[in-house]
């Protein structure tokens, strides 16, 4: 029954071929774009928060109520050891580590800047941060140091220090006392962001507990999960551990979004400029569409009034144009798909360079190859996106048929 | 029995301030299996009268009866309907559906009818030999003459066994004697299979193949008369 309809508009959508293809391949290449363009944006995302995350902040931390916002030095975990047995007990969870940070003036033989001192702990740090590989002269903490420190990189170019040289450090210790202290620099490091190199120095975890009268407390317990998708159900354990052993404990978790919140900010504009871009690609095929379809009906006004004239009923003749625009699209967002899906693929296994990547991006330390990843979500929203509107765009010529009187179409030749 | 009823059919065309009357009050009856040529100058009305039989077209007043049932005041779906199952149509030219093949454009009415397709397949081959085209069932359109263009028109007119055949200067694009050799065969189709057809000219040679001669002049009937072709 409705194989000769089928024929008919296979064969009318051909009987342009040139017009045809310029359409099928819009369309196509609407749906490539959409697809490796989704999955560039969505793989990116991973890939920086995956780095952004591992340079310092980790996927989850805990603090005490208050910390993140006033950086108030009093605000500490106080047990810092129960809640690591805690968190060696949750599969999901990769690795943790401890550190404590406090403001303090440093002052080398020339100049004196004011900076976040940081006490971590060498090993679990070396297994959390990217810290350690991230060392480009001297050398890293160890287990046994105690006065020595590593320095960011424009921090150290301030300061006008290398490695071996002494540094000042006063502040203000956990009980209101001064914390004073003389370091030596071990080791300068380039984490990738500016803003973090030129403002932080790292020293041993219980020297910094000494010098700033901590005893064994800190200010945060910093925990990496296996993968991202891990986050919300690690810190949902933890919050609820915390809650039903004290619930007056004043400590919180907060995952990666709240502790980089200009991250996430960062994702949510790059995703909306590209929804943008996309939505007026698509309309551009869409008024390609319209115009190949508009030529066509108009092309064939007379045929039109032969078919009406034999007895076919408006709606009929509507549901065979709809039929042609619907073979004509599907044909382009199946090519376009499956090449989008193709494209994305080989540069999901080799990697794509960026090179003029832009600041706000390095800032999160984008790496300079970035691997798109195909989902079902990268490869379906564009080219359903294009086969809805491609499908609205298409009602308007078929309708316009609906008002063609049959002695008008024949009249016309 | 009268097949079609025409009463006091009139029908002005207006262009902008321009009025053209182009039929003035006609009143018409055509008995079942009659072979009709309406015969008149060009501009006379004989397409504009067609269409109105044919539902194709509107008349302003009168009324009109295809096989009991009255037209006038049919909506497009109705008229649709009624075309599809009573009535048959032969242009000039450009008849066809260029992507099908001449056994698809025949099939296609009954397509449309909802025949099933072993059955539809049998009655297009058999009406295609009919009208003399066995072996060209698969060439499209542009692949045949202009007169094995008109017996496919007129094989899909006829193929669902309608109540008349109507066909408007059928064979004015054709030189005369395949012009001749269409009507022939239309003259054996409405003997064999009595259908009714009624056909436009203004061609002397047509106008004698007729067995009833209607002459319309200035959209009025000037002559009707019945002849022994
Ligand atoms: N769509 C139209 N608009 C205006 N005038 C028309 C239209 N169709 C036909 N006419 C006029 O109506 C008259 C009858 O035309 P028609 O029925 O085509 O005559 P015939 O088929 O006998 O040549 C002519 O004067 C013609 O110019
Ligand atoms: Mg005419």
């Amino acid at each position: 029954m409705a194989s000769i309809d089928l024929k008919m508009a296979w064969r009318n959508v051909w009987r342009n071929p040139r017009r045809t293809m310029l359409t099928i391949c819009a369309i196509a290449f609407a749906c490539l774009l959409l697809v490796f363009m989704l999955s560039w944006q969505f793989g990116s995302y991973e890939t920086m928060i995956n780095s952004a995350v591992k340079i310092h902040t980790g996927h989850l931390q805990i603090q005490a109520e208050g910390y993140r916002d006033k950086n108030d030095i009093r605000l500490v975990v106080d047990d810092p050891a129960a809640i690591g047995r805690r968190l060696e007990a949750l599969p999901r969870v990769d690795t943790y580590t401890f550190r404590a940070d406090a403001f303090s003036l440093v002052s080398s033989k020339e100049r004196t800047y004011g900076v976040l001192v940081i006490g971590i702990d060498p090993e679990r740090e070396a297994r959390t941060s990217t810290l350690s590989r991230s060392l480009q002269e001297g050398r890293y903490l160890e287990a046994g140091d105690a006065d020595e420190a590593l320095v960011g990189k424009l921090l150290a170019k301030n300061l006008r220090i290398v490695p071996g040289d002494e540094l000042v450090l006063l502040g203000q210790g956990r009980d209101g006392s001064v914390a004073a202290t003389v370091v030596r620099v071990k080791g300068i490091y380039a984490s990738g962001q500016d803003d973090y190199d030129r403002s932080t120095i790292q020293i041993p975890l219980p020297y910094f507990q000494e010098v700033y009268a901590m005893g064994g407390s800190v200010h945060e317990v910093v925990v990496l999960g296996r993968t991202l998708k891990d986050v919300p159900v690690i810190k949902e354990a933890i919050s609820e551990g915390l809650k039903s052993e004290d619930p007056e404990s004043g400590l919180v978790v907060l995952d990666w979004m709240e502790l980089m919140p200009g991250l996430v900010e960062a994702i949510q504009i790059d995703l909306y400029s590209g929804f943008i871009f996309y939505f007026l690609l698509i309309v551009v095929v869409a008024f390609s569409i319209l115009n190949t379809f508009l030529m066509a009906i108009l092309e064939r006004k007379k045929e039109f009034g032969v078919i009406m004239a034999m007895g076919t009923t408006p709606g009929r003749l509507v549901r065979l144009l709809l039929l042609e625009s619907s073979a004509m699209t599907l044909v382009g967002i199946f090519i376009g798909t499956l090449a989008g899906i193709l494209v994305t693929w080989y540069y999901q296994v080799h990697g794509f360079h960026i090179s003029g990547a832009a600041d706000v991006l390095r800032q999160f330390g984008l790496p300079e190859r970035i691997h798109p990843r195909l989902s079902a979500a990268s490869i379906l929203i564009g080219p359903a996106a294009v086969l809805i509107i491609t499908g609205l765009t298409a009602l308007y010529p078929a309708l316009r048929v609906r008002r063609l009187r049959p002695v008008e179409a024949i009249a016309k030749g | 029995m009268n097949i079609v009823e025409c009463v006091n059919v009139t029908k002005t065309y207006r262009q902008g301030k321009m009025e053209v009357r182009a039929l003035g009050g006609v009143s018409l009856r055509i008995k079942k299996g009659g072979f009709v040529a309406l015969a008149g100058p060009s501009g006379s009305g004989k397409t504009t009268l067609l269409n109105i039989i044919g539902g194709l077209d509107a008349a302003d007043s009168g009324s009109v009866i295809v096989e009991g049932n009255v037209l006038d005041n049919m909506s497009q779906t109705e008229l649709a309907q009624l075309r599809l199952r009573k009535i048959g149509f032969v242009f000039q030219s450009y008849n066809l559906i260029p992507v099908l093949s001449a056994l698809e454009n025949v099939e296609f009415v009954m397509l449309l009818q909802g025949v099933p397709t072993k059955e539809r397949l049998d009655r297009a081959r058999t009406i295609l030999d009919d009208v003399g085209l066995e072996g060209l069932y698969d060439r499209r359109p542009a692949e045949l003459s202009g007169g094995q263009q008109q017996r496919v028109a007129v094989a899909r007119a006829i193929v669902s066994d309608p109540a008349i055949v109507l066909a408007d200067e059928p064979t004015a694009n054709l030189d005369s004697k395949t012009g001749r050799e269409l009507l022939e065969m239309m003259g054996e189709m409405n003997e064999q299979k009595s259908v009714t057809f009624i056909f436009s000219t203004h061609d002397k040679m047509v106008m004698d193949h007729a067995r009833r001669l209607v002459l319309i002049r200035d959209g009025l009937l000037a002559d009707d008369q019945d002849r022994d072709p």
